[in-house]
This record gives structure tokens, C-alpha cells and sequence, in this order.
């Protein structure tokens, strides 16, 4: 398996960590999280993207077609711990500063309880 | 010095040919970001004409063959699925993705950003993506 990604739970926080490479293969998994209702309960979504070794189209636009849906419900989604090569990706697109990407865990809890 | 590969068209070959060009790039001692990218650009071409030229059809195949020419990488990519039109390209909006909650449509604007070159040949059979990108 490409991709796998872990859900855990703290209080008001989804925490997804991707651990593997997203592509148009492996991206569907990464949509059906995103996708499953149970996620709108929450107030943030964090990703950790620290073992995301490779991102392609697809995977970004796992990302596009869930943030306005997001941004509707109020719910902050927040990318931290992204290896540089994959950050390049989303700033070729101008995606960096469209979506919230931060260095680290901590950095990402301060944003998520502005 | 060139080098090929040729797959059937299925999706999970996606991570066979960014293997196969990781590979190859790592004899040129790029930068991860640079490395990064060209296999990036490399494997949205071969994710269009996996699922959009040939509809995924395992029966179907496609090669790519890749070369340093002087200065520069040129990997040619070629299928006889349905040829992309690029005429009839238009550069996405990604705010307007974000608004529309679309998913698919921007692996091409990332491989006009990425690549030096991009080119679409057909003659009626046989169709051929031509990336160059300089890495001196």
C-alpha cells in the first residue's frame, strides 16, 4: 500500500497522519477520510505530513475539492511537518497560500485555538 | 546514455514509473526538490494518458523512454490512447477549483510550471509527450 493514514482523536482535533506517497492510485483513500461525515463534528482537521514522501495532482486536489466544504463548516484544516519537496509542490500552484501550512505540531495548535 | 520502460495501463504503474525515473535521476545528483519535480511532471503526463487517453485499460500500454541530452533531461512519453488536445488547454483557476470543490484539473498546469518544454505530437496512431527540462 502506497499510502497509509492514521486518524486520532483530540478533543475538538482530527489528526490525520499520512505516512507514504499520494498519488492518483492512492489519493482515493485520502478522499474517503476526508469525505466520511463523521469529520464535520470536529472544528480542525491537522494533517501530519511528515512521512508524506510524494504528492501528485491528485492528492492536491483531494485537498481543493474538500477545503471550501471545510471553510463552510468552520473547520480549520492545517498542514504541518511538510518536507520541503512536497511544500514546493503546493507553492508551484500558488496552493501555499490558499491553505494553512505550518512547521510543526505545536505551531498548528496555536493557529487551530486563535 | 537512454534508458525505457513500457507498462500496461493501470493506475498502480504510477509508482513503477516514478521508480524507474527516480532511478535514472539519481545518477544526474540533482537536488530533491529538482528530482522532485521532474518525476512529479513525468508522472501527471503518464496519469492522463493512464486514465483519460486510455480509460484505464490494462490491454492498453504505454512507453517512456528517457535520455540526457547535454544540458538538459527529455523523457518522451507515447500511447495510442485518445490525443490530448492541447489547443484546447486552458490554464486552471485554482480559486475557482477551491469555490467549485473540484478535484481533477490542474496536472498539467503543474507540468507546464515545472518543464522547459512540453510538447504533444500525434500522427493519427501513435501519440508522443515530449518533456525537456535543463539540469545544468
Amino acid at each position: 500500500m502506497p499510502m497509509k493514514i492514521t486518524q486520532e482523536i483530540r478533543d475538538n482535533t482530527v489528526i490525520l497522519t499520512l505516512d507514504g506517497e499520494l498519488d492518483a492510485s492512492s489519493s482515493v483513500i485520502l478522499d474517503e477520510e476526508l469525505s466520511d461525515p463523521e469529520i464535520m463534528k470536529y472544528t480542525m482537521v491537522l494533517v501530519n505530513c511528515q512521512n508524506l514522501n510524494y504528492i501528485s495532482s491528485a492528492g492536491l486536489g483531494v485537498f481543493i475539492s474538500h477545503l471550501q466544504r471545510f471553510e463552510d463548516a468552520q473547520i480549520r484544516l492545517i498542514f504541518y511537518n511538510m518536507q520541503d519537496k512536497v511544500r514546493n509542490v503546493f507553492e508551484i500552484l500558488g496552493l501555499d497560500l490558499l491553505m494553512t501550512i505550518v512547521s510543526d505540531y505545536e505551531e498548528a495548535r496555536s493557529i487551530a485555538n486563535e | 546514455m537512454s534508458n525505457s520502460i513500457r507498462v500496461n495501463c493501470t493506475k498502480k504503474n504510477l509508482k513503477l514509473i516514478r521508480d524507474f525515473v527516480t532511478e535514472y535521476l539519481r545518477t544526474l545528483a540533482l537536488s530533491d526538490i529538482l528530482m522532485n519535480q521532474i518525476v512529479l511532471a513525468v508522472d501527471e503526463i503518464c496519469a492522463n494518458l493512464i486514465i483519460h487517453a486510455n480509460h484505464e485499460d490494462p490491454s492498453k500500454y504505454l512507453t517512456l523512454k528517457v535520455q540526457t541530452v547535454k544540458d538538459q533531461v527529455k523523457f518522451e512519453i507515447s500511447d495510442q490512447g485518445r490525443a490530448f488536445e492541447q489547443s484546447n488547454y486552458r490554464e486552471p483557476n485554482i480559486q475557482e477549483h477551491i469555490r467549485m470543490g473540484k478535484k481533477g484539473g490542474v496536472g498539467i498546469a503543474l507540468v507546464n510550471r515545472i518543464m522547459d518544454k512540453v510538447e504533444f505530437v500525434t500522427d493519427g496512431t501513435q501519440n508522443t509527450c515530449l518533456l525537456y527540462k535543463k539540469i545544468r
